[in-house]
């Protein structure tokens, strides 16, 4: 009887112990929500036909993840002193690159694509040695770390019409874009990233971050191909000074302008018809009005 | 002869049962109407800070806007009487479920004006509608930058000239939201989102909180960059109870 008592209060104490442990610093989850999310059937993610489960990600977020983004997901791990840009904190569940609007979650493809692509001048490497099931599974172990996902659903990815086919008429019609929603102020005017409000950007946590560069080679940090650069100025890069222009720019429109794009850009795999035209037309940089 | 007794102490208890409801409703008609309010003023004490003058030769359309009348930070505005603009005023304890989620249905507007913000301070009900407007030929972005963990979720959208408002809300209080706009950094606002009445000071520091219904309360009163102070305050159905501030200078 006495030990059996003593065994209950010892056991009650350590319940307490771990609960007062697991007091949140900020709004995160404590370990029991954690627990109960990740075992509950909600804790999945669907990319297509595939379905990810998060507790089978666990010793892969271990492995490679943790050192990074942190045992608890807010992108403090051990070397993220030395990082910049920071790795992404999962709490706050605040994502560039999305297919959804401004202010919203990505959806699981989103964060699918975003670990296979990797992030280009970043310390975010292209993680492709993961199997599909693998990275699903992260997406699903990903999200068990922000209460959003529990409270919010991912937004409604935006609709990219069929791609046209480029003609001088819509290059030219892009440049106009390009000057009158001004992306020249932060972009320059030949998009060397040199606007006159280049110098000052800050990210949403205050630390400095500089607009993309069009000639200098970079790859957009949320992917190269068309439609990738279309959802970049039509849903914003939330956390960072880049704007949705969704309600500003029309769905062909924006395709008028990424060919403009196309043009700053140096000689590459995706835009050889919009170098040619643009050296036909002698185009020349917008001027600031 | 014997029955009266009884007549009389149901006549007496009947008389106290139709007073007792008719004060019953009486209150609550007090209460329905919104009745009372809150007034009174927020001073500085103490040497009003330098607020300094702002540099926007980043963009010259900003600069031609305050050719004649130099823009200055808006941090800590103190007018006549030493009376603190920008002031917000909000029930942060007692008032109940009901009262607290009446959202008024008037739509304020959150204006770029002369790549500054007009009200520099907007006060808002979690749930109320409001417009970002804005009245500049230059590109801006509005980028309000709410806590995502408290329930309301970061966004950033450009506004180039002649843009249509954008109408939104916030879903949860949160005191205060700063507000940026990255292409031009000095511009900074607020929005402080509280749930029942509410009211900023005006260039006076005077300030009238209406609709409060009858009861006693914790009202607060928040500056951006002075903190907040709180007062006990009781309205009475019908009648305006006031609370002053004074908030010392840093």
């Amino acid at each position: 009887m006495r030990t059996k008592s003593f065994l209950r209060c010892s056991l009650l104490m350590s319940a307490a112990a771990v609960l007062a442990l697991s007091l949140p610093a900020r709004a995160q989850l404590t370990n029991l929500q954690q627990q109960e999310w990740l075992n509950s059937p909600a804790a999945v993610s669907h990319i297509g036909n595939l379905a990810g489960r998060a507790k089978a990600a666990a010793a892969d977020y271990r492995r490679y993840c943790v050192g990074c983004h942190g045992e608890l997901g807010d992108g403090n791990g051990e070397v993220a002193q030395w990082l910049d840009p920071k790795p992404r904190d999962f709490q706050l569940a605040v994502f560039k690159c999305r297919s959804t609007p401004t202010g919203t979650l990505p959806t699981d493809e989103d964060l699918f694509n975003a670990i296979a692509r990797g992030f280009d001048r970043s310390n975010m490497p292209i993680w492709n040695t993961f199997t599909k099931q693998e990275r699903a599974d992260l997406v699903a172990w990903i999200k068990h770390f922000s209460p959003r996902w529990q409270k919010e659903k991912a937004g409604e990815p935006i609709q990219i019409p069929p791609e046209p086919e480029v003609t001088p008429e819509r290059i030219k019609a892009g440049e106009e874009v390009f000057g009158k929603v001004q992306c020249w102020k932060c972009h320059g005017v030949q998009g060397m990233a040199n606007g006159p409000s280049a110098s000052t950007l800050t990210d949403d946590l205050g630390r400095p971050i500089l607009p993309f560069n069009f000639t200098d080679g970079s790859r957009p940090k949320c992917g190269n191909t068309d439609r990738d650069i279309y959802k970049i100025f039509m849903t914003g890069l939330d956390g960072t000074p880049m704007p949705s222009f969704a309600d500003n720019i029309k769905p062909d429109e924006a395709w008028d302008l990424l060919f403009y794009l196309r043009t700053l850009q140096p000689h590459n795999a995706f835009n050889m018809k919009e170098k040619q035209i643009a050296k036909q037309l002698g185009l020349k940089p917008v001027t600031p009005q | 002869m014997k029955k009266q007794p009884h007549l009389k102490l149901a006549a007496i208890l009947s008389g106290l049962v139709l007073v007792g409801l008719g004060a019953l409703t009486l209150n609550q008609k007090v209460s329905a109407a919104g009745g009372g309010s809150i007034t009174g003023t927020v001073k500085l004490s103490g040497t009003a800070p330098h607020m300094k003058g702002i540099d926007m030769s980043k963009d010259p359309y900003c600069v031609k806007q305050h050719e004649n009348n130099p823009a200055k930070m808006e941090n800590v505005l103190v007018g006549e009487g030493d009376g603190l603009e920008n002031v917000v005023l909000y029930i942060s304890q007692g008032l109940t479920g009901n009262e607290a989620s009446a959202v008024p249905s008037s739509e304020p507007i959150f204006d770029q004006k002369g790549c500054m913000y007009v009200p520099h301070v907007l006060a808002l009900d979690a749930g109320q509608k409001f417009k970002v407007t804005t009245s500049d030929q230059t590109t801006h972005n509005i980028h309000p930058l709410p806590d995502a963990l408290k329930g309301n979720i970061p966004w950033n959208k450009s506004q180039p000239p002649g843009a249509p408002p954008i109408e939104t809300s916030w879903k949860n209080e949160e005191v205060a939201i700063s507000v940026k706009c990255n292409i031009h950094p000095w511009m900074h606002g607020w929005h402080v989102v509280v749930k029942g009445p509410y009211a900023t000071t005006d260039g006076k520091g005077s300030y009238t909180m209406e609709n409060v219904p009858a009861g006693s309360y914790t009202v607060t009163a928040w500056q951006e960059d002075l903190g907040t102070q709180t007062a006990q305050v009781t309205v009475a159905g019908g009648s305006a109870a006031k609370a002053d501030f004074t908030f010392k200078a840093k």
